[in-house]
């Protein structure tokens, strides 16, 4: 046979590539000949990713409100509390100790109650003693409010008129049991035995939710007319804000150089840090659906894509006869089923990130999502895609070309 | 094998499908760098099936293939890829173009797994329209297109890469006899550069066109003439 016209024979065989663009145009190509198809099948994923997406979204919204709130209140503020003795009964603060404090290094502001045991606060002078609704009597000190951080609802704090006459001011709680909701034209309650002109509602105390239930008298009225003992029953102490250590391990010693082992010293701002982490905390049911919804997603996609592959077999084939490799027909459906579930990811973001700004506004809280959404969902989605695909691409490459050509 | 210069060559080759049925026996043939032959045959005469071994997209139950230097039997998955890619383009029956996608892209995607970058493949995508004379038709999907001129862009597919063989299987069979003759005409004039021809026809009229003719029946070779 002659060999005159033959073209020169190759010793080496190019190898078939198909570089990573060239596969993403191919995958892309895919999925925008079955726009319905793969828009259907991203949805599953795009609830699934939103579902989660909103959770994390609206618990961080709200915990992000709490710690404006903590914000604002401070969380420079101390609490001095007798506690408790070995046998299990209460300590007694000395009367001391609020001048002792008072005088302290870095501290701003101090403000002292006294409880009164023997005294119970009606509406009036008819209703059974024993009803007293949950309210305690505490004498305190003039700047209580500007202390624990909160204002008035209506009317004023005790002054130094208080000292002399018969006012008390109501905790917001302790208001609303009472059903008085402002003050001015003579509104009295009845304290002990005798009747006091209320001169104040306070707003809630949020950092010390005790003072709601409790009205309060001054503290040299409650000393003529109940014998109350000048011994505080709470001291609350601002310190310097960046201080807050020292002066808090130094108040037990100062508050009762003799016992310091019994006085308690507490932070209340920690107590609202961990209710605004336990927010944080995702609703673990939700996302538990969330990840339903994502699995329900990742099986819609792995059937279109297993159906996808019988559907293209003569794609498949030609592919293979242009010098596709099995591993560049597998590839390709792995690209397409990532691809899909990362776009579904990125609209569940959107839908995510939607439902927490209605939350947010409806809520009137600041819209928060977190950054590692950002990133998560979108990997995530790619992660669930190239799961659900491996199966089908792995039947598409085995798929014998000639077969795949005859359809 | 490589020194004499033949582009394909099969030795002995059988190929057995599932169930015993015998579609090549013992088919023994030898085709020279640069020769147009015409495969002729009944269908069922093993022809489609000796194609798809000379393209390399199967192998034999038994026997020796080599194609452009390549021992088939003994070759890898990607490499047999790579001289599919490289070195053999396909012309089917009933085209296989993507219905969504522009006849210069289709041309392109024929060049996909060479490697090559889009605009390269592009540019070979045009040049080889231009030569089937389509150079008009770049942008028209396959749908708006005549059945000869998809073909057309199915040949230009197979050639955008230059491959040194070309393997048709009944190129004509879904296009009328003017236009089949065309197909066949275009066939003849793009491989006479050098590339290597093989043809399935069942059209005698078509075969007598090939300076060489093999005839199958019951997967044998049963006459192997030059004209």
């Amino acid at each position: 046979m002659s060999s005159a016209a033959a073209p020169p024979i190759r010793t080496r065989i190019d190898r078939a590539r198909l570089p990573p663009r060239e596969l993403l145009g191919a995958a892309l190509q895919g999925l925008r000949t079955r726009k319905l198809r793969a828009a259907l099948s991203a949805l599953g994923i795009a609830i699934g990713i939103g579902a989660m997406v909103a959770v994390v979204g609206v618990s961080s919204s709200s915990q992000a409100q709490l710690l404006a709130e903590i914000d604002s209140l401070g969380t420079n503020l101390l609490t001095v509390t007798p506690g408790q003795t070995f046998t299990g009964n209460n300590e007694v603060l000395p009367a001391a100790s609020v001048p002792m404090i008072g005088g302290m290094g870095n501290v701003l502001r101090d403000a002292a109650i006294y409880q009164l045991s023997n005294a119970v606060v009606l509406r009036t002078p008819f209703v059974p003693a024993q009803q007293t609704g949950g309210i305690g009597v505490d004498a305190a000190g003039q700047n209580l409010p500007e202390v624990v951080g909160t204002s008035m609802s209506s009317g004023h704090f005790l002054g130094p008129v208080s000292d002399r006459y018969p006012e008390a001011v109501l905790g917001a709680q302790a208001a609303s049991v009472l059903q008085i909701t402002q003050v001015g034209g003579h509104v009295m309650v009845y304290l002990g035995s005798r009747w006091f002109t209320v001169v104040g509602i306070m707003k809630s105390a949020l950092l010390d939710t005790s003072l709601d239930s409790t009205v309060f008298i001054s503290l040299p009225v409650a000393e003529r007319m109940f014998g109350a003992a000048p011994n505080p029953s709470e001291i609350y102490v601002r310190a310097n804000q960046n201080d807050v250590t020292p002066v808090s391990n130094l108040l037990a010693p100062t508050a009762d150089p003799q016992n310091s082992s019994g006085v308690d010293v507490s932070r209340p701002s920690d107590a609202l840090e961990a209710r605004a982490a336990a927010k944080g905390q995702f609703t673990t049911l939700l996302l538990g659906l969330g990840a339903v919804a994502l699995l329900v997603g990742a099986i819609g996609i792995a059937n279109i894509m297993v159906i996808s592959v019988l559907e293209r077999r003569s794609e498949i084939g030609l592919r293979r006869a242009l010098g596709a490799k099995r591993s560049h027909i597998s590839a390709q459906f792995l690209a397409e089923s990532a691809l899909l579930a990362a776009l579904g990811a990125v609209v569940g973001l959107g839908l995510g990130a939607g439902a927490t700004e209605v939350y947010s506004v409806a809520r009137n809280e600041p819209f928060v999502v977190p950054l590692y959404a950002l990133i998560a969902a979108p990997s995530a989605g790619l992660l669930i895609g190239t799961l659900a695909g491996l199966y089908p691409a792995g039947k598409a490459a085995r798929l014998s070309p000639t077969e795949a050509l005859r359809v | 094998m490589t020194e004499t210069g033949v582009a394909m060559a099969l030795d002995e080759v059988a190929k057995e499908y599932p169930g015993g049925v015998f579609a090549l026996r013992g088919v023994s043939v030898e085709i020279p760098g640069g020769d147009q032959v015409a495969v002729v045959g009944p269908s069922g005469s093993g022809k489609t099936t000796m194609l798809t071994i000379l393209g390399t997209l199967e192998r034999p139950s038994s026997g020796q293939v080599h194609v452009a230097g390549c021992d088939v039997v003994q070759a890898s998955d990607g490499e047999l890829a790579g001289l599919r890619a490289h070195e053999i383009g396909f012309v089917f029956q009933s085209f296989h173009l993507q219905e969504s996608t522009s006849a210069v892209d289709n041309v392109a995607n024929g060049m996909l797994y060479t490697g090559a970058r889009g605009s390269v493949r592009r540019e070979a995508a045009r040049a080889a329209l231009d030569r089937v004379g389509l150079g008009h038709r770049l942008d028209h999907r396959p749908t708006q297109l005549s059945g000869g001129e998809r073909q057309r862009v199915a040949i230009a597919r197979a050639l955008a890469k230059r491959p040194t063989i070309i393997l048709a299987d009944e190129p004509t069979g879904n296009l009328d006899s003017k236009s089949g003759g065309d197909i066949i005409t275009l066939l003849h004039e793009l491989a006479s550069d050098g590339a290597t021809l093989v043809l399935i026809t069942h059209d005698a009229a078509i075969a007598g066109s090939f300076g060489r003719q093999i005839r199958m029946r019951d997967g044998e070779i049963v006459g192997d003439e030059r004209s």
